[in-house]
């Protein structure tokens, strides 16, 4: 048929089964929302910055599996979602976005809300796009979502020009993709998987080192398959909590460098990891030449380019690491459980040296005790995002996590104000989960416009703001390394913030105890409005326990001894 | 660069699109990678073409360069040359007042010639691998060269 582009791109999105699209409409782009206006296939969320769209459309991706779509303006529309770009890329989340372009004859004559968008956007993307010719939007619209969830997933950016949104051309969303130059490999060598399970099973102390390519590649389930056949102890990163439920016995814990002693010390004691989906980042690994210092690394990943980057694999396996514990599987038999029994009560014995916990031993609130407390009262009925700092951290550390895409944070390029739009995401793809956004006094305030979208949009978004009155987490580094000299980070003038969401036509509390913040979690649960609630938490707590940067994973800061009340 | 870096040629098919240059270069500079030459030019009968790199770097950086690489869309393969034929040429401009004898027969040795002779200047070429025309370049510094240009590697694996 021939339409315009400006239909084609909701055409496209309607082939592809996009039920929602976040963003923010502009000069550039709006012959498109003029078609989205005369449209019903999906309906469009209305952000308040272009930047929460992006997020948005990540926690979207990340809560569904499926890709997100954002759309947005041309120049300052596009630049403001650079960091969304920027944070999709880092953490493999698979999105499309569209932004408007000036028309062909205005680029590269410094036109009216002209940038060059896809010279921005070309570091910090899968793929891009400049879009010259209407007849050529039906492949591009096919590729980008193709390129974006396949292989290693990521964001792909579409550049449109005004006036191709507005020529005639033919639409035919059933061409054939010819992407000679792209073909992920999805399917593990048998040669290398057969002597990775050999190895694994010789070792006396293997170790799953797990990451948050599982959840990419909705493989938690058959890894947790893996982990209970062998008996083998398991470590998580960041990004990958949720794969195995926070009550394995195998489940040593977190890793890096507010990972837990256990599994830390785990790590730096054996002799074979068996990393899936992992990409050994500097928060992880600490330092290079002390990470698993004794030990064979067996690597699955479906990016090459991530094996052998920072620590050489003896096992290298490029595959979809589905299909690779598929085949892993197979084999399990080689395996023998029995043969970890003391590796296993070692590990153990590291977590009882120093589990992972907390001091109630001051007036305020602990910080921790409000994410293990909504952890006991919400359990598997919540999704958890984080905003970045230390609230990020002991929400990764405390929330009893029991499934895959129940977490969703901001790994890789640590975002603060990436929470509370991305709570929305995660709302608008499992309406049926209470959507919580654990935040902190900082991060909060960088995309608090969003109260305006919750409010317009009903979606009840639970924000639950650890205030300690800092920048707790650059705070904390400042009183550890730079002598306590608390530059710029003390936060003790804010917002009212009961007000501030009320403002919105959203509700608020301000809790200081216990009794308080169970009955407010409880009202906000059912009021099924957007809400702050603003925990009045310890200053000065420190997140522990802690690998300084550039440190070894043995070498730990610890929480300091003390006789719990 | 670290101690063991050492000079390699990496050839890349890509697809002959807008911005391809562009994706490539920018790799190289994000992940701090170097560019001692580029060449590009389109592959006769196809829509590819063909880039030559010369870069530096330990074993493991070349590694990680051919596989960045290769994450690129339009890139259809990456060779990292072991055995290969390697030219690069040179176009020297000398004044008309030096040598011409003198400068042919070292054009010569170095598989080049004298390609143009004007009223004020000499123009000479060579074609020879990078290092020949280093050499080259050294030899004919007597002749006072008054520009001098060059192409950049290019490599077939042998």
């Amino acid at each position: 048929m021939q339409i315009s582009g400006a239909q084609m791109v909701i055409e496209a999105f309607i082939a592809e089964g996009v039920d929602t699209v976040f963003g923010y409409p502009g000069g550039a782009i709006m012959n498109v929302y003029d078609e989205i206006y005369k449209q019903n296939g999906f309906q469009h969320i209305l952000n308040r910055h272009e930047q929460a769209s992006i997020h948005a459309a990540e926690g979207y991706a990340k809560a569904s599996g499926k890709v997100g779509v954002a759309m947005i303006t041309s120049g300052p529309g596009f630049t403001n979602a650079v960091t969304g770009l920027a944070d999709a890329y880092m953490d493999s989340i698979p999105l499309v976005v569209v932004s408007g372009q000036v028309p062909m004859s205005l680029i590269g004559t410094d036109g009216f809300q002209e940038i060059d968008a896809i010279g921005i956007s070309r570091p910090c993307t899968k793929h891009n796009y400049l879009v010259t010719d209407a007849a050529d939007l039906p492949r591009i619209l096919k590729e980008a979502f193709y390129i974006a969830r396949t292989g290693r997933p990521g964001p792909v950016h579409v550049d449109i020009p005004k006036d191709v949104t507005a020529q005639i051309a033919e639409f035919d969303y059933s061409v054939e993709l010819q992407l000679e130059t792209y073909k992920p490999h999805t399917k593990g060598s048998p040669r290398q998987i057969k002597k990775a399970m050999d190895a694994i099973a010789k070792a006396s102390r293997p170790l799953f080192y797990l990451g948050g390519g599982i959840i990419n590649a909705n493989a938690a389930y058959e890894v947790r398959e893996f982990v209970e056949k062998t008996g083998i102890p398991a470590v998580e990163t960041f990004m990958a909590r949720g794969v195995l439920s926070a009550d394995n016995e195998l489940l040593v814990g977190m890793l890096g460098m507010h990972g837990s002693y256990a599994a830390n010390m785990a790590m730096s004691e054996t002799d074979l990891v068996i990393g899936l989906g992992v990409r050994f980042d500097d928060r992880v690994t600490g330092k290079l030449s002390e990470f698993a210092k004794n030990a064979d690394v067996i690597h699955v990943d479906i990016d090459p380019a991530s094996i052998s980057k920072l620590v050489n694999a003896d096992f290298p396996i490029v595959g979809d690491v589905k299909n690779v514990v598929n085949d892993m599987l197979e084999q399990v038999s080689k395996v023998d459980s029995d043969n970890y029994e003391s590796w296993r009560e070692t590990i153990s014995n590291f977590a009882e040296l120093h589990p992972l916990t907390f001091h109630e031993d001051t007036d305020r609130l602990k910080p921790q005790w409000v994410i293990k407390r909504v952890g006991e009262l919400l359990g598997d009925s919540a999704n958890i995002s984080t905003d970045v700092g230390q609230h990020q951290m002991w929400s990764a550390q405390f929330y009893p996590f029991s499934r895959p895409r129940q977490f969703i944070s901001s790994g890789g390029l640590g975002t603060m104000g990436f929470g509370f739009p991305a709570a929305l995401g995660v709302k608008m793809a499992m309406p049926e989960k209470t959507s919580i956004n654990f935040t902190g006094d900082g991060s909060i305030l960088m995309n608090v416009q969003e109260l305006m979208t919750a409010v317009e949009k009903k979606i009840p978004v639970i924000n639950i703001i650890l205030n300690n009155n800092f920048l707790g987490m650059v705070r904390q580094w400042q009183t550890l390394f730079y002598d306590k000299r608390h530059s710029e980070t003390d936060l003790s003038v804010q917002p009212d913030f009961v007000k501030l969401s009320e403002a919105f036509g959203g509700i608020g509390y301000r809790v200081k105890t216990k009794e308080e913040f169970d009955a407010a979690l409880k009202d906000a649960v059912e009021k099924n409005v957007v809400a702050f609630i603003e925990v009045i938490v310890e200053r000065m707590e420190n997140v522990m326990p802690m690998v300084p940067a550039g440190g070894s994973l043995f070498n730990m800061m610890l929480l300091e001894k003390k006789e719990t009340k | 660069m670290s101690d063991n870096s050492e000079r390699r040629v990496v050839s890349v098919i890509v697809v002959n699109e807008a911005s391809v240059l562009s994706r490539i270069t920018n790799l190289f500079s994000g992940r701090g990678y170097n560019i001692t030459s580029l060449t590009v030019a389109p592959i006769p009968d196809s829509k590819y073409s063909r880039l030559t790199i010369v870069t530096a770097g330990s074993v493991r950086v070349i590694e990680q360069i051919t596989k960045q690489l290769h994450k690129l869309i339009p890139v259809l393969r990456v060779y990292e040359h072991e055995d290969i034929v390697e030219k690069e040429m040179a176009l020297v401009k000398f004044p008309i007042t030096e040598n011409i004898t003198d400068i042919d027969t070292l054009c010569q040795a170095y598989n080049g010639k004298i390609v143009n002779v004007g009223e004020n200047v000499i123009i000479a070429m060579v074609a020879d691998e990078s290092k020949r025309v280093e050499n080259f370049l050294k030899a004919i510094k007597r002749y006072n060269p008054k520009e001098i240009v060059r192409s950049g590697a290019v490599a077939l694996e042998r």
